[in-house]
C-alpha cells in the first residue's frame, strides 16, 4: 500500500507543474487523499504559489531563450552615444527601455542575459545538494551505529565552516571562474543542512509498520531505502530544497559582487552591481535594476518554498 | 550538568580539528601559490622560490604542513604572515574588536526587532496585520545584503544625507548602526518568523486557555507563559546565527569600507595568505561551536522538562 501511494505522490507535483493533470478532479469523495495529491489541491489555489509560478517560469524562460525577450546584445559597447545614458521608460522592451550602464550597454539586454546564470547556479545547486544530501542524510538515518556516528560529524565538520567564507576560499583558487567552477564549489559546502534534515526524517520513518512489514517480507536493503523510506522522508527535503535554491541564487550574487564568483564574459546581475556601485551617486538605475532582478528571482523561490511547505506541512492542518 | 557540558566538550574536538582540515586542505591543496603572489609580476626565478618555500614549510607534504600548523595552534601561535611578516594572532586580533561590535549591534537588533515583529504578528495570526509583516520578512530575506546596503547608503546617505556612506577608520557606535542594520535584516525576517509560527502554534495550546480561564493578567500570559514556550526553535536558530552573522560581516564591511575581519580575509585571498584566511576561519569555527553549545544549555533553563544527565 505505501508503494503505491508513494509512487503517485512522486509522479503527481511534476506533472501538475507542467500541464493541469487529467486526474484533476482527485479520487472519488470519501476517498483518503495522499500527502502530494492533497497538497496539490492546496496549491491550485493558492494565490502566492500562482504568483510565483508564473514568474519563475518567466524567468525560466528567460535564461533559456534570452533572443525573445530583447534584440539587443548584453555585450554591445558603446561609450560613445550611450554612456550612462538614463531610462526611457515609456520605451517598453527597447534596448534603451532601463538606460545604459558606464560601458554604453543596454541594462534590460544585460538584465535578460543575466538571468541564466542566476537560474543555471540555483537550481543545479540545489540537485546536487539535495541528491548529496539525501544520499548522506538516508545512510546516516537508516543504518545508525558508527555509520551514522562518522557521517555525521562529517556533516557537523562542514556545517562549521561559514558558507560564503568556504565559498571564497575555494573559488580565489580558480583563475578561470566558470559557471560550473562555482556550482561544484557551492555544492562542496552546501548539502549539510538537507542530510541533516533527511537523517531526521529517515529516523523517524525507519520505525514505521509497513518498513518493519517489508523488512519481515525479505525486502532488499535497496528495496526498502528506495521504495518505502525515500518516497515518505522526502517531504521535508524538498520544502528545505526549495527554500534554499532563493539562498543558493543570492549567494551566487553575493560572491559575483564581492569579485570571486563569476567573471566578464559572462552576464551576471552580480558583476553588474559590482560595476555600477561607483556610480551610485549620480546613477543610481544602474545599480538597482539588476538588484531588482535579484531580488524578484530570490521573491519568487521563497514565496514558491513557502507556499509547498505550508502546502505539505501537516500541521498547518 | 558538568557531565554533559564535558561530554559535549569532548565531542566538539573531532569537529574542531575536521573544520580546521576542511579550511586548510582548501587553502593549500587547490591551486594559488602565495610566494608567486607575494613576487607579483616581478621576474623571481625558481631557485630563489623553492629556497623561500622551504623557509616557509611550503615545500613538506600537506599533512605534514597541517600538523605543524595544528601543533602551533595548541600553543596559541597562528604563524606569521607571509607579506608582512606580522603575527596572524596580532593581525587578527587588530581586526577582531570592530566586527565583534557590528556583530553584536546586528544581534541585538536581531533579538529586539525579530522577536518584538514575530509575537506582533503571531498573536493574530491570519490576520492583516499577520500577513503585512510576513510579507516584509519575505522582501528582507530576497534582499541580499550588498543589495539591502545599498538601497540604505543611497536613501540615508546620498538622497537624506542623515549619514555618512562609509566609516571611518575607527568608527563610533552612531556610524555603525546603518551597517548592523543591513547586516541584521536577514537574521531579523527569519527570527521574525520563527517566532511567528511558534507564538501563533502556542496560542492554541491548553495551557494558555488555563491561563487565560486562570484569570491572569495578559503581560503575564504573554510575557511568561507564551514566551518561555516559543522561544525554544528562536533560541536554537540564534545560537547558529551568531556564526552566520560574524560571516556575513565580511560583505557588508566590504559595502561600508569597515576595516574589520571581513577585508582581512579578503586582502588575505588576494595574496594567498594561507595563515591569516586560516586562522580567521578557525575562530568563526570556534565562536560557532561555543555558541551551539550555549544553545543546548540554554534549553534547558528555557524547558525544565529537559535535565542534562
Amino acid at each position: 500500500m505505501p508503494d503505491t501511494t508513494a509512487l503517485k505522490g512522486t509522479d503527481a507535483p511534476a506533472t501538475a507543474v507542467d500541464a493541469p493533470p487529467a486526474t484533476d478532479a482527485g479520487p472519488a469523495p470519501g476517498k483518503p487523499r495522499s500527502l502530494w495529491s492533497d497538497a496539490w489541491h492546496d496549491l491550485r489555489r493558492n494565490p502566492l504559489f500562482l504568483i510565483s509560478m508564473a514568474l519563475i517560469l518567466l524567468l525560466a524562460v528567460m535564461s533559456i531563450f534570452p533572443g525573445l525577450f530583447t534584440s539587443a546584445s548584453p555585450r554591445d559597447a558603446n561609450l560613445a552615444e550611450h554612456y550612462l545614458q538614463h531610462p526611457n521608460w515609456g520605451h517598453f522592451f527597447a534596448p534603451d527601455w532601463l538606460g545604459y550602464d558606464g560601458q554604453g550597454r543596454s541594462i534590460y539586454a544585460r538584465v535578460v542575459y543575466g538571468a541564466r546564470a542566476s537560474i543555471t547556479v540555483g537550481v543545479v545547486v540545489t540537485i546536487a545538494v539535495t541528491i548529496t544530501g539525501l544520499v548522506i542524510g538516508m545512510l546516516a538515518g537508516y543504518f545508525g551505529g558508527w555509520i551514522d556516528t562518522i557521517l555525521s560529524r562529517i556533516t557537523d565538520v562542514f556545517f562549521g565552516v561559514p558558507f560564503i567564507v568556504g565559498a571564497m576560499v575555494i573559488l580565489t583558487s580558480f583563475e578561470q571562474r566558470s559557471v560550473w567552477v562555482v556550482i561544484l564549489s557551492m555544492a562542496f559546502l552546501g548539502w549539510t543542512s538537507i542530510a541533516r534534515v533527511a537523517r531526521g526524517s529517515v529516523i523517524t520513518i525507519k520505525q514505521a509498520d509497513y518498513v518493519v512489514a517489508a523488512r519481515a517480507l525479505g525486502a532488499s536493503t535497496t528495496r526498502i531505502l528506495t521504495r518505502h523510506i525515500l518516497p515518505n522522508a522526502i517531504a521535508p527535503v524538498i520544502v528545505v530544497a526549495t527554500i534554499a535554491l532563493g539562498g543558493y541564487i543570492a549567494a551566487e550574487a553575493t560572491l559575483s559582487f564581492l569579485g570571486i564568483g563569476l567573471a566578464e564574459p559572462t552576464v551576471s546581475w552580480g558583476i553588474d552591481v559590482s560595476a555600477a556601485k561607483d556610480q551610485l551617486r549620480n546613477a543610481p538605475y544602474v545599480l538597482v535594476i539588476p538588484s531588482v532582478m535579484v531580488s524578484i528571482t530570490v521573491l519568487s523561490f521563497l514565496m514558491f518554498g513557502d507556499a509547498v511547505r505550508n502546502a505539505l506541512d501537516p500541521k498547518m492542518r | 550538568m558538568g557531565r554533559y557540558v564535558a561530554r559535549r566538550l569532548l565531542q566538539m574536538i573531532p569537529v574542531f580539528i575536521g573544520s580546521t582540515l576542511l579550511v586548510f586542505l582548501m587553502m593549500y591543496a587547490l591551486p594559488g601559490d602565495p610566494v608567486r603572489a607575494l613576487a607579483g609580476e616581478q621576474h623571481v626565478d625558481a631557485a630563489q622560490i623553492a629556497a623561500m618555500k622551504a623557509d616557509l614549510g611550503l615545500d613538506q607534504p600537506i599533512w605534514q604542513q597541517y600538523l605543524n600548523y595544528l601543533g602551533n595552534l595548541f600553543q596559541g601561535d597562528l604563524g606569521n604572515q607571509i607579506g608582512t611578516q606580522r603575527p596572524v594572532a596580532e593581525v587578527i586580533a587588530d581586526a577582531y574588536p570592530i566586527t565583534v561590535r557590528l556583530a553584536i549591534f546586528a544581534f541585538v537588533f536581531t533579538v529586539v526587532a525579530g522577536i518584538s515583529l514575530g509575537i506582533i504578528a503571531g498573536l493574530k495570526a491570519e490576520s492583516l496585520r499577520d500577513r503585512g509583516l510576513l510579507g516584509l520578512t519575505l522582501v528582507l530575506i530576497s534582499m541580499p545584503s550588498f543589495v539591502l546596503g545599498f538601497l540604505v547608503q543611497y536613501f540615508f546617505a546620498f538622497q537624506l544625507g542623515i549619514a555618512k556612506p562609509n566609516v571611518s577608520l575607527e568608527p563610533t557606535n552612531t556610524e555603525l548602526i546603518m551597517p548592523a542594520i543591513v547586516l541584521a535584516s536577514l537574521s531579523l525576517a527569519y527570527v521574525a518568523r520563527l517566532t511567528r509560527t511558534s507564538v501563533a502554534e502556542n496560542m492554541r495550546a491548553d495551557y494558555m486557555r488555563t491561563a487565560v480561564a486562570k484569570g491572569l493578567p495578559r503581560r503575564r500570559i504573554i510575557g511568561v507563559h507564551l514566551m518561555r514556550n516559543s522561544l525554544i526553535p528562536v533560541v536554537t536558530f540564534l545560537g547558529t546565527d551568531i556564526g552566520a552573522l560574524m560571516g556575513g560581516a565580511i560583505v557588508t564591511e566590504g559595502i561600508f569600507n569597515i576595516k574589520g575581519v571581513g577585508s582581512l580575509v579578503f586582502e588575505a585571498l588576494a595574496k594567498r595568505e594561507g595563515a591569516t584566511v586560516v586562522g580567521v576561519v578557525t575562530l568563526l569555527v570556534i565562536v560557532y561551536l561555543a555558541c551551539s553549545l550555549l544553545v543546548d544549555l540554554l534549553y534547558a533553563v528555557l524547558d525544565p522538562r529537559i535535565r542534562y544527565a
